[in-house]
Formats: structure tokens, sequence, C-alpha cells
């Protein structure tokens, strides 16, 4: 009895150890170590991250609260600068809000419009590429007929025209109220595609492999084994698309902000923020539309820099 | 080749056949027609007799039919915000458009080509790498920001440039062009420039990786065999073979840059027909929003046509391969 617990006590050791020295250990860890920029940008996104998901407790104004805000603060210049106020680190807007908590504030939003809807698009982009390649017949002829048509339009044309029947639908004052989700709709909508493609080109291979063919004859049926037993073997393209992807999303996102038609101005993301500084580039107020702009790019840069590492690391190819 | 040919069209057909349903149903079901075009003093016997007037009581496959009929004519009815024919406002906001989306265009490939070869040809110098990290900033900068950047540099701080509008335009019959005055063309500068610089990033990626790909090959070892100079392998040999997929690409993407001109035309003022259909999104004009959709589709539609096409004469490989099924 002893010696058999003792005995599993050994077995289950290594094991325990093992996973966390496997991940440590295995090719993807290695090639993230030796590539400095990669590990630079991973730094970058995850600043990013911790500051959007922690902005209401690390900014230091709140620019949504009104009473904290004083119109004799506004168009104060960055520190470093003459007339600038050391308790604005980047400056002030037009209405005396804090430009650095106005960006912590707005990268909380666009990444939560970028990720939910890339979480979207691969969730439908998944299903349908797994039916239309497991399927196949007439559901994939349908599927990818659909996906091509939609295809010949730019993602932007598609999430503006979405916002327009939104309007129309909702009248203007209820589409600002949903503009957070109709903005992660109309993305999720035109970036579906990619994934659909890419999972259904891997599963026309897998249908055939032996285990899907065992499968199907103990007779487990055609939706488990979908789900089960093919998703787990092409979901690893997916997470790189999806990464590519989260940095489209939200250049997309801030684009349409920027145009007028995404996040409205009363809660704004990092486009809506260079929206409003657009307006005083001219009157010499550069820094309102310039930081946000730049957080804006060093965040989209950060995200696809470690894309483009994801897809070679995950290249056996490559390696 | 003809069978081919002929394929591909049924599928543009189809396609735009498709696009023209999605239009008809903004058109007919988002909102109400008629309640758009009268007042409120209207009484429900003259609505009524508006609708009839309208057709929008006939059968839906009548009312679809009349909407194709009309749309292969370019007749979209009147705009909500103007009061005008559609095709009329469209029409004259085309030239300004096209023109920005061509001159980008050859900025992209004159650029983008060149800075292609010239990174696949010499992979380690230090220009190469400047051209590359150049190139991913491109791709990771959203257009409207770039444009905002050159208008801070160029027409705020420098004050070389004008930042919005196109500058003095001469009318050539109903063609209006910026490209015969200096004022023009020195409006377009910066819009092109910003609209063209994701495109030139892309071709030169391009350009590059088939650089490396092809230069490596055995045709090309026999003509430095052969004793050739290299200026002539490297742009009669390799280059050619490069520019396939660069055709199609180029072509792909002149569709996306008429689309991409919404952004360009919204920072600078530029009035052309992106601007005018942003605006008819945020007035939700819809006759403004369907007519652009159908030209938009019927442009990408025909390019891709062109392309597929195109892509079958310069590659004898695809047309060898059809002819042995």
């Amino acid at each position: 009895m002893t010696n058999a617990t003792e005995e599993s006590a050994i077995k289950q050791e290594p094991r325990g150890r093992s996973r966390l020295s496997r991940i440590l250990d295995s090719d993807i860890m290695h090639s993230f170590l030796r590539s400095k920029i990669t590990i630079l940008s991973a730094v970058v996104t995850l600043l990013f991250l911790i500051g959007a998901a922690l902005a209401p407790w690390i900014a230091p104004h709140n620019p949504f609260d009104l009473a904290s805000i004083s119109i004799l603060d506004a168009r104060l210049p960055p520190i470093g600068m003459e007339y600038s106020d050391p308790n604005y680190l980047l400056g002030t807007d037009d209405q005396g809000r804090d430009v650095f908590s106005g960006i912590l504030y707005g990268a909380r939003i666009s990444i939560a419009v970028g990720f939910l809807s890339v979480f979207f698009a691969a969730i439908v982009g998944v299903l349908l590429g797994l039916i239309a390649g497991y399927v196949g017949g007439k559901v994939d002829a349908v599927i990818m007929r659909v996906a091509e048509v939609q295809l010949t339009f730019p993602a932007i044309l598609i999430a503006l025209l979405v916002d327009g029947v939104a309007r129309a639908v909702f009248g203007n004052l209820d589409r600002e109220r949903f503009a957070f989700w109709i903005l992660v709709f109309s993305i999720a909508l035109s970036f579906w595609v990619q994934f659909a493609r890419t999972v259904r080109g891997s599963t026309l291979v897998e249908r055939n492999k032996e285990y899907v063919q065992a499968a199907r004859l103990i007779g487990i049926p055609p939706f488990l084994i979908m789900i089960r037993h093919v998703l787990p073997n092409v979901i690893g393209p997916v997470l790189v698309i999806a990464t590519i992807n989260l940095g489209l999303a939200i250049i997309t996102e801030a684009t349409l902000s920027f145009l007028g038609v995404g996040i409205p101005p009363t809660q704004p993301s990092l486009g809506t923020l260079v929206r409003i500084g657009n307006d005083f580039l001219f009157s010499g107020e550069w820094w309102i539309a310039m930081f946000p702009g730049c957080a804006l790019a060093v965040l989209v840069l950060a995200v696809n820099l470690l894309g483009d590492w994801l897809r070679d690391a995950l290249n056996p190819k490559l390696r | 080749m003809l069978a081919f040919t002929i394929r591909r069209l049924l599928q543009a057909i189809l396609v735009m056949l498709v696009v023209a349903l999605i239009s008809f149903t903004l058109f007919r079901f988002v909102g109400d027609p008629v309640n758009q075009m009268v007042g409120v003093e209207t009484t429900p016997e003259q609505r009524e007799a508006l609708r009839e007037l309208l057709g929008l009581n006939d059968p839906i496959l009548v009312q679809f039919g009349r909407f194709i009929t009309k749309a292969a004519q370019f007749d979209f009815g009147t705009s909500y915000q103007f009061r005008q024919p559609v095709a009329e406002l469209i029409g004259r906001r085309l030239p300004a458009t096209l023109e920005l989306s061509f001159v980008s265009a050859v900025f992209a490939l004159l650029v983008g080509i060149p800075m292609g070869v010239y990174t696949g040809l010499h992979r380690d110098s230090v220009l190469s790498k400047l051209f590359l990290s150049i190139s991913l900033i491109g791709i990771s900068l959203p257009t409207f920001f770039i444009g905002i950047l050159l208008i801070f540099v160029f027409a705020v701080t420098l004050q070389w440039l004008p930042s919005f509008g196109r500058g003095e335009v001469v009318q050539l019959g109903w063609w209006s062009t910026g490209l015969l005055t200096w004022s023009g063309i020195k409006a377009l500068i910066l819009p092109a420039i910003t609209l063209g610089l994701f495109q030139m990033t892309l071709i030169m990626r391009l350009v590059r990786s088939e650089m490396l790909e092809v230069i490596r090959t055995d045709y090309i070892k026999f003509a430095r065999a052969r004793g050739l100079r290299q200026r002539s392998i490297n742009f009669r040999h390799a280059l050619k073979n490069t520019l396939v997929p660069v055709i199609t690409i180029t072509g792909l993407q002149l569709g996306s840059i008429i689309a991409f001109a919404i952004i360009t035309e919204t920072v600078f003022q530029w009035p052309g027909m992106g601007l005018l259909f942003l605006q008819s999104v945020q007035n939700v004009d819809i006759p403004i929003m369907a007519a652009y959709l159908m030209l938009i589709a019927f442009l990408f539609v025909t390019i891709n046509l062109i392309v597929d096409l195109l892509y079958f004469r310069v590659d004898p490989r695809l047309r060898v391969e059809r002819a042995a099924h």
C-alpha cells in the first residue's frame, strides 16, 4: 500500500513539474527569448493591458467626472513646455481633461472593442469553417460563396454600412447608447471570413484522417466529432490569425471612431480622442491629437510584432 | 480561355446580383422611403398616392426587378438630404476620388517596386533594414493618423503644402481635374501619399519576398553563368517573374484604395465620393448609400475580373494546366 502511494507520488511528481518546465523548455519559449523585439512588444502590450484594465485606479484624473475638471485648466501643454502644469503630464484638452488619463480610459475601450470583436469573429468563423469543411457539399458551397462575396469588400466599408443601418433602425440617440456593441458587431462581421477559410482548409485535411473515421465508426454524432476531435487539431492557425486581426480590429475601431461613426465623444476611445484633437491641430495644440495617436500606433505596432513572431514560431517550415 | 472567361463573368454577375439585393433591402426596408420624401403635414391620402406612384405597393419581386433595371442605368432616385438626383451628386464627385486613387496607386508602384527589388537583392544592407522597419511602421499606423502627421509636419509646421481641399480645378467637359494647375497638384501630394503608403509597403514586401525566391532558382544561376550583366538579370529575368503576384495584388488593392479614400478624403476634406458617402451614413441618406455600395461593388467586380484574366495571360503555366485537363 505504502509502496503503491510512493510509486504514484514518484510518477506524479515529474508530471506536475514537467508542465511548467515543458512550457519553459518549448521551442516557442526559446524563440520568444531569442528575439529582443518580441520581448519588448510583449512588455509594451502587457503594459497597455494593465494600464487599460486598471485605468480607474491608476489614472491621475477621472476625465469623465465633470466635478473634477475645470475649464480653467483647458489646453494646457504637456510638461516641459511653457505654461504647463505638473499635474497634467501630457497636457489637457479643450475642456480641461487630462490627456494622459484620457489615453488610459480610451485604450480601455479600444482594447475591449478589439478583443470582443476578434473573439466573436473567431467563434463564428471557426464554427462556419468547421461545418463547411466537415459537411462539405452544398453547405460548404453556400458558406464559401458568401465568404467570397464579403471578401471583395474592405472591412471598413462593411462596418460603415452596418453603422448606417443601425442609425436608421435605432435613431441617432439610441445608437449612441449601443455604439459599443454596434461597433463590436460590425467589426466581427467583417473579420469572420479569414477564420472560416483557414479552418475549412485544415478541416478538409483532418476529416479524412483515421482518428476521425474511427470516431465516426463508433457512432459519435458529427457535431461532437467536429468540436472534440477536429477542432483541437485545427485551432493552431486560428490563434495566429486572431493575434494579427487584433491589431487590425483596433485600427478599424479607431478609424471608425475617427470618422465619427464609432464610439461617441462622451466615452471616447483612442480614435475618438484623435478626432477631438484634430480640430486643435491648426491652433497649435498638437498634443491633444498626437499623444492618443502615438499611443494607438505603439499599441498596434506591438500587437502586430507579436502576431508576426507567433506566425513564424508556429510555422514548422521556418524552424 | 473562353470557358474560363464565361465562368468568371457569371460569377461576377452573381456577386452583383447579391449586392443589388442588399442595396435594395436597404433602400426598401430600412426606414420608410415615403416618410423621407414628404413633410409632416402630408395627409395619409397623399402618402398613399405617392406610394402608388413610386410603385411601393407592387409585389416585391417586381420592385426588385425595377430597382435592378434602374440601377443598370445608374438611376438611384433622389438624395434625402440634398434633394438632388443621386447620379448627379456622385458624378460630380467621382473625378476627385478617381484622380486621387490613381495618383496614389502610381506612387505606390513607382516607389514600392524599386524598394522591394533593392531589399530583395541586398538583404543585409543597412538601407534594407531601414526600409523594412519603415514598412512595418507604415502597416501599423492607421491611415488617418498618417494623414494627421503629414498635415502637422508639412501644412501646420512647415506650411509647404495645403492641408485641405483640391486647390484650383479645371473643367474638361464633365470631368474636373486638379492635375493641370499648380495649386491642384500641390493639394494632391499629401492625400496621395497618405492613401498610397499602405499599398506601397505591401508592394515592397511582396516584391521583396518574390525576389528572394526567384533569385535562388536555376534559371537565374544559369543566366549568371552565361555571363549576362547583373542589371539585366535583375530586371529582365528576376523582376519579370515577380510581377504576376504584384499585378494581382495591385489590381485587388485598387478597389480597396477607392474604399480607403473615404478616410483620406475625411482627413483632408477632399471633395470626393468617399466624403459624400460618409455624410450619407451619418445622415441616413439611404439612396446615396445604396448607390455607392453598387458603384464600389461594380468597380471591385470589374477589377477582379480583369485581374483574373490578366493572370491568365501573364502566367503561361495556368494555360498549360487548364489545357492538360
